[in-house]
């Protein structure tokens, strides 16, 4: 076979389907915001501005100061990408950073290694490829995420890329709502499944449609982990798409005013439907919206119509819903059809499927990929996926639309890249935060558990026998790497100066959504990989036919796993 | 203390910004604060000269609503730049309450704020004598987009763009 990256690309990828495509005033607009933060820059070294007040400026164009290095957080609209983008990413990671990125929980990436100096540099590279880092921090409207599968998935009801770029234009440097009470996270859905964890964002949302066929809205509000967790609360069941922009506006207004500014850790808005509770929320909201509800805020449907044809379906061939090249692969070779057992997803479309590329391989950290693997995915994006590659929250990439006639050529090329593991959803596919290796604000390290309880389950025929298990992991209470909603959640805390984890199971960030329960004292980083064997074995031992793990912790309870782990000791 | 108008030029501040701990209300145009305001109304009423009122971040445009005809200038003060509640305040009395009259910022305020605050509805901005005037006036010409409605105009910028792309490819 060729190498994919020798191979001429089919489809320009400027023509690429399904990726929102920036247009004269996108371009200018970004051209405006990096000559802004060249100038910014300036002003800090001239002394103009204070560290203080620089701070939030570098921080809404991506710029964190980490333990060791600057580290710039590239945007990713909803997780969507082009493959010109991916090998935009893919250079910049080789010329300024490590010869890699760290694809985030947000959909993101993130350059761990940059230097000051580079920056102006790193933005114009990336505005060549209409890319930027704004508003992937700061007290601002971040970077709006969704389903990895939108377009694709056989269950999506309503394409939420259309909302969520129209919500990416509408958050962009919002005037009123750039200096809030704190960071601010938006994510979407299009279908009953949710494959975005939108209970625990600031604001979830699933589009969907009334008997007629009209698209309209479910608004959750309040959900968000880190030191107290909260699911989001229903706020409305249905709010029209023409006043989505209104009903916005009125929230964010309502927290704007009232959210707490005396304490960081009381400020997001979750803590104001804690406090006041969701019914006078949903007061203060509607007597707003109301109030604001009227022309100047209303969503056109002209404009949705201009913002869906960026999102038109891509040239599907007609195809047989079976396709016999699969059937003889997976025949033949039983590592292959082990892999579209775990990593394929039905699609929309007769003869195609969606393709988790997995991230976690045996032992690597969670999230990471070479420039050469972006670079490899890119081509095969060209050749197998109408040039366009997802990020996943869970830290994966996804080829949307692949022909299942194609699947066994594109694992045997993806295996040349070790972008093959069969682990999509198992035990292997382990969320974790970057942790202490990097982070400033972490207590505990969570790539080196995450490499050693990967190591542990190494044998992928074991991975696959114990069925869809989500372990997440977070080296801090803020809860970056989504421990409460784990299936196995692992927290990092440091105590008395030694790194110990806390371990929950029975979370889950799904329509099903739950916050884990705490399985008993925290333990050293020793014992974690032991103690996540022991519950699994536990799990093996009692479940019944059909039952994942969440659903043996949910019928049995937590008790059962605490005296496993703990018998012996307690 | 100088003062900019919308087009980041300075021009002479015919107010008096008045502490609470004066007691003499001074002749001419005076601001003084919300509890001002509620001890002193008869007072500031009779006296007849231009009067305006200054809110904390934490101050609703409720608590005003029903006195704004008294206001020709209304100051919202920024605590820190960080507090961004006075864009919510502004707004509000700009389109909940049709305020016509000044409404300046006062307070700790960065240039790179400027266009947010003429955008939620601020006429005027206080700013430090040592400020740079022209990062202030420079801030003005940076970003000449807008993805969003505001106080200044009906439809956004981008999106009506969109809109007559797509009126014209119909036509």
């Amino acid at each position: 076979m060729t190498d994919p990256s020798s191979t001429a690309v089919p489809p320009a990828p400027a023509l690429a389907a399904g990726i929102y495509h920036y247009d004269e005033t996108d371009r200018r607009f970004l051209a405006e915001r990096v000559e802004q933060f060249s100038r910014q820059v300036a002003r800090r070294l001239a002394g103009e501005l204070t560290e203080d007040e620089f701070k939030p400026i570098r921080l809404m164009n991506g710029l964190y100061l980490q333990l060791h290095a600057y580290m710039l957080r590239v945007a990713i609209p909803y997780g969507v990408l082009s493959s010109n983008q991916l090998r935009g990413l893919a250079a910049i990671g080789r010329r300024y950073d490590r010869g890699y990125g760290h694809f985030t929980t947000r959909q993101n990436l993130q350059f761990n290694w940059i230097k000051l100096v580079d920056m102006p540099q790193i933005l114009a590279d990336l505005a060549a490829v209409d890319m930027h880092g704004i508003q992937t921090s700061g007290n601002c409207i971040r970077n709006v995420t969704t389903d990895q599968f939108v377009g694709a998935a056989a269950d999506e009801v309503v394409d939420p890329r259309v909302y969520a770029e129209i919500l990416r234009q509408w958050s962009t440097l919002h005037p009123e709502f750039s200096f809030l009470p704190r960071k601010f996270k938006i994510a979407i859905i299009g279908g009953e499944h949710d494959r975005a964890a939108i209970a625990i964002h600031d604001i979830g949302i699933r589009a969907k449609r009334g008997l007629d066929g009209a698209v309209g809205f479910e608004i959750f509000v309040g959900g968000g982990l880190g030191r107290s967790p909260f699911l989001g609360r229903r706020l409305a069941d249905w709010v029209a798409e023409s006043d989505l922009l209104a009903y916005l506006e009125a929230i964010l207004r309502v927290y704007n005013q009232y959210g707490r500014r005396d304490n960081i850790y009381k400020a997001r808005i979750k803590i104001l439907v804690h406090e006041i509770g969701i019914d006078r929320l949903r007061e203060q909201v509607v007597a707003e919206f109301e109030r604001i509800r009227g022309p100047k805020y209303r969503l056109d449907p002209a404009i949705v119509d201009a913002i869906h044809k960026h999102f038109a379906q891509p040239p599907f061939a007609e195809l047989p819903a079976d396709s016999v090249v699969l059937e003889q692969a997976k025949s033949a070779n039983p590592a292959f059809a082990r892999w579209t057992r775990s990593n394929l997803t039905p699609h929309q479309r007769p003869g195609y499927a969606a393709v988790t590329v997995s991230l976690k391989p045996t032992g690597g950290i969670p999230g990471d990929a070479t420039s050469d693997q972006m670079d490899a995915v890119a081509a095969l994006a060209d050749r197998y996926s109408f040039g366009e590659i997802r990020v996943s929250h869970e830290q994966n990439l996804v080829l949307a639309h692949v022909r299942q006639d194609d699947l066994p050529a594109l694992w045997q090329d993806l295996g040349r890249h070790g972008l093959e593991t069969a682990n999509a959803g198992l035990v292997g596919d382990i969320i974790a935060c970057p942790g202490l290796d990097y982070c400033a604000l972490a207590n505990a390290r969570s790539i080196p558990l995450a490499q050693e309880i990967s190591r542990r389950f190494a044998d992928l025929d074991l991975q696959h026998r114990i069925g869809e298990l989500k372990i997440k992991m977070s080296g801090c209470i803020n809860a970056c790497g989504h421990h409460h909603v784990g299936h196995i959640g692992i927290l990092g805390v440091d105590k008395h100066g030694v790194e110990t984890y806390q371990i929950t199971i029975g979370g889950n960030a799904t329509e099903a959504a739950t916050l884990g329960q705490v399985v008993g004292p925290a333990v050293g980083a020793e014992r974690v990989p032991g103690v996540v064997e022991s519950l699994i074995a536990l799990y093996l031992e009692r479940r019944t036919e059909g039952e994942r793990f969440i659903d043996t912790v949910a019928r049995i309870g937590v008790a059962p796993f605490k005296e496993k782990v703990y018998g012996a000791t307690a | 203390m100088a003062l900019l108008l919308k087009d980041g030029q300075p021009t002479e501040d015919s107010w008096v910004n008045l502490d609470d701990t004066v007691e003499t209300i001074p002749e001419g145009s005076v601001i003084v604060s919300l509890d001002r305001w509620r001890r002193d109304r008869a007072a500031l009423v009779a006296r007849g000269g231009r009067l305006g009122v200054r809110l904390g971040s934490h101050h609703r445009t409720g608590e005003i609503a029903a006195d704004l005809d008294q206001f020709a200038l209304v100051a919202l003060e920024f605590p820190k730049f960080r507090d961004g509640r006075a864009f919510s305040t502004a707004r509000e009395l700009r389109e909940r309450h049709s305020y016509t009259g000044e409404i300046r910022a006062i307070g700790h305020l960065l240039p790179d704020q400027y266009q947010f605050l003429l955008r939620t509805g601020f006429s005027t901005v206080a700013v430090p004598d040592d400020a740079n005037l022209a990062s202030w006036q420079h801030a003005l010409t940076e970003i000449d987009i807008a993805y969003q409605a505001d106080v200044t105009e009906g439809t956004p910028l981008s999106l009506l763009r969109r809109k007559i792309e797509l009126a014209a490819n119909v036509g």
